[in-house]
């Protein structure tokens, strides 16, 4: 029988996923809006299972919410890096940055 | 709760987003060419939006505010307050922005009608009851915030700036939305009154997780220590008349959410939350002051200002008492003043050919060329240092007041010292302005808009505002009694 915590756990295992795809990534800023994407639908699993236990719909109303949040937010975060490729012809994390710190 | 009531309530919004919308409109058929008339309507509908929310704060009838759309946005006292400060903060940065922008010719009729937008978000986080409408008022302000930052096209700098701003800020929204789901998960409702009666009967493990993943978002938001590595970078990458939007408006939406999320549905297990807001106080104090102290850069070394700054409010959150609350609405009128006249006196130094200047010794001697900018920006540094008689002062005696009645005397003591170190650079920067020898780099004359605004700001903070502090501790009061009328 699969329970309300083990839906908990694997939105805790994405989360997680998620959370270090952001600090460990060395590669490309690409990953780095793939780790938040999957932090936010990690969110969207924890609601809906919630949601599914409690018999009570806000929280698949909010992870709709979530959803469109996150559309818009990964349409500026590749906005944002156009820009910033533009400007230096590359998208690689480690690239020394122009200001300090 | 009728439609018509709801509506009513929600009007500064609603004027906002119409306003928004139909400017946006004209930028996309008019072009570049409308950039002046749209940041002209738009300095009028959010002066229409605050006379109305000062209307709804004054009226009687709305004393004790009022709940609209179901109890997802609440009128109330303290939101009108917030959302005052937060229109009043906007409107004096787009009344400086142009002439930022005048020498790459990169102002477009964009950049007023993002600001309406953040104005919108800033104001449904504050008067949210609901996490629904928390989390979507918080992405609609933090979305725009990300594109100001990057919008300096031709400055690689203003690009980084962006990316960092929305690659961390997308991760704190992350946390902060797990931390929701959790609270959600535990006590079975996202409205802060159901939250509050679930919490009131125990904490759980889960409804704890929850509440410390909440509180560290939030925390990002309004770049307390642990959570503030990208406030620096930020604040110098970004075009200086976005960096001062950044350190006043969403800063005070954000205090201001934490403030009802803290004292409203985590109000019944304030001992949870106090040691994590005191920790992040006192680290925040002590990191800003010393983080300021070898910086070259003013807008990195107003960051650490921001940082500093934001400790001395948690303290009054700390507290967590209707006193506490009270200061803290108070420091922050006095923080925007002071935050954003510190900031348009440094978008007023150009060089010869109208560049900005913005490092430290670039401003050395300038009392000797530019009398009353360099009188302007040393009262607005004596009040951040919290010298008497100038109000930042009194902002910090309001604050500790209720530290110290709240029985955290040790708290207090450890700020005040903490608060010496602080007046270490903003009196460097005075020296520097009045005793070293002229760098002559500073020219020209500021543009007559950033003159009335640098002028109003100083006069705030300046000993006459003093007259304003009967009519101030009013609302202050109201909007805090009005934060534990729901509790």
């Amino acid at each position: 029988m699969i329970g309300i915590e083990h839906y908990m756990i694997v939105s805790a295992i994405l989360f997680v996923l998620g959370v270090l795809g952001i600090f460990l990534n060395r590669k490309n800023v690409i990953v780095i809006l793939m780790a938040i994407e999957l932090i936010l639908l990690s969110v969207n699993l924890n609601l809906v299972a919630f949601s599914a236990f409690l018999n009570d719909l806000v929280g698949q109303v909010f992870a709709m919410f979530v959803l469109t949040v996150a559309a818009g937010e990964a349409a500026i975060g590749l906005a944002i890096l156009v820009i910033y490729f533009r400007g230096r012809g590359t998208i690689a994390v480690d690239d020394p940055s122009r200001m300090k710190g | 709760m009728s439609y018509a009531s709801s509506f009513y309530f929600t009007l500064p919004e609603v004027i906002l987003s119409l306003s928004g919308l139909a400017l946006l409109m004209v930028a996309a058929f008019a072009g570049k060419a409308s950039a002046r008339i749209v940041t002209i309507l738009s300095v009028a509908a959010l002066f229409g939006a605050g006379i109305f929310t000062a209307h709804l704060l004054s009226d009687p009838a709305f004393a004790l505010g009022g709940d609209a759309f179901s109890g997802v946005y609440r009128m109330d006292a303290f939101g009108s307050y917030a959302k005052i400060l937060i229109y009043l903060a906007t409107i004096g940065i787009l009344m400086v922005t142009q002439r930022y922008f005048d020498s790459t010719g990169e102002y477009r009729p964009e950049y007023p009608v993002l600001m309406i937008f953040g104005a919108v978000g800033m104001g449904m986080m504050v008067s949210a009851v609901d996490l629904m409408t928390l989390y979507l008022g918080l992405e609609l302000s933090s979305l725009s915030s990300y594109v100001l930052a990057s919008y300096a096209r031709s400055d690689g700098r203003s690009a980084e700036a962006g990316l960092k701003y929305f690659v961390l800020g997308a991760l704190a929204s992350g946390i902060l939305l797990y931390g929701m789901s959790l609270v959600y998960g535990f006590t079975g409702a996202t409205d802060y009154l159901s939250i509050l009666a679930a919490m009131s009967d125990g904490l759980s493990g889960g409804m704890l997780f929850g509440l410390v993943f909440v509180l560290a978002g939030l925390a990002f938001k309004i770049s307390a220590v642990p959570f503030h590595m990208w406030t620096p970078d930020v604040y110098e990458g970004a075009p200086t008349p976005v960096t001062a939007f950044f350190a006043t408006a969403p800063k005070v939406a954000a205090i201001a959410l934490l403030m009802r999320v803290a004292l409203d549905p985590f109000g019944a297990q304030v001992d949870a939350w106090r040691q994590i807001v005191i920790f992040s106080a006192l680290a925040s104090i002590v990191v800003g002051a010393l983080g300021a102290i070898g910086q070259a850069n003013l807008k990195r070394l107003l960051a650490y200002s921001s940082i500093n700054n934001v400790g001395f409010i948690l303290i009054g959150l700390a507290a967590g008492t209707q006193a506490g609350a009270g200061a803290m609405l108070v420091y922050l009128a006095f923080y925007v003043a002071m935050t954003l006249g510190s900031f348009v006196a440094v978008l007023m130094l150009r060089d010869g050919e109208g560049r900005q200047v913005e490092t430290l010794a670039d401003i050395a001697g300038l009392s000797r060329s530019h009398k009353g900018l360099a009188l302007c920006l040393a009262v607005m540094m004596f009040s951040l240092a919290g010298i008497p008689p100038l109000m930042g002062f009194w902002g910090k005696f309001v604050v500790f007041r209720a530290a110290v009645d709240a029985d955290l005397i040790l708290l207090a003591a450890v700020g005040i010292a903490a608060s010496v170190i602080g007046a270490f650079y903003y009196l460097k920067i005075v020296k520097v302005m009045y005793f070293d020898e002229p760098a002559g780099v500073v020219a020209g004359k500021g543009d007559a808009a950033s003159w009335v605004v640098l002028a109003l700001t100083t006069l705030f903070v300046s000993p006459l505002g003093f007259l304003l502090t009967i009519w101030l501790g009013n609302w202050t009061n109201r909007a805090a009694a009005a934060l534990f009328f729901a509790a």
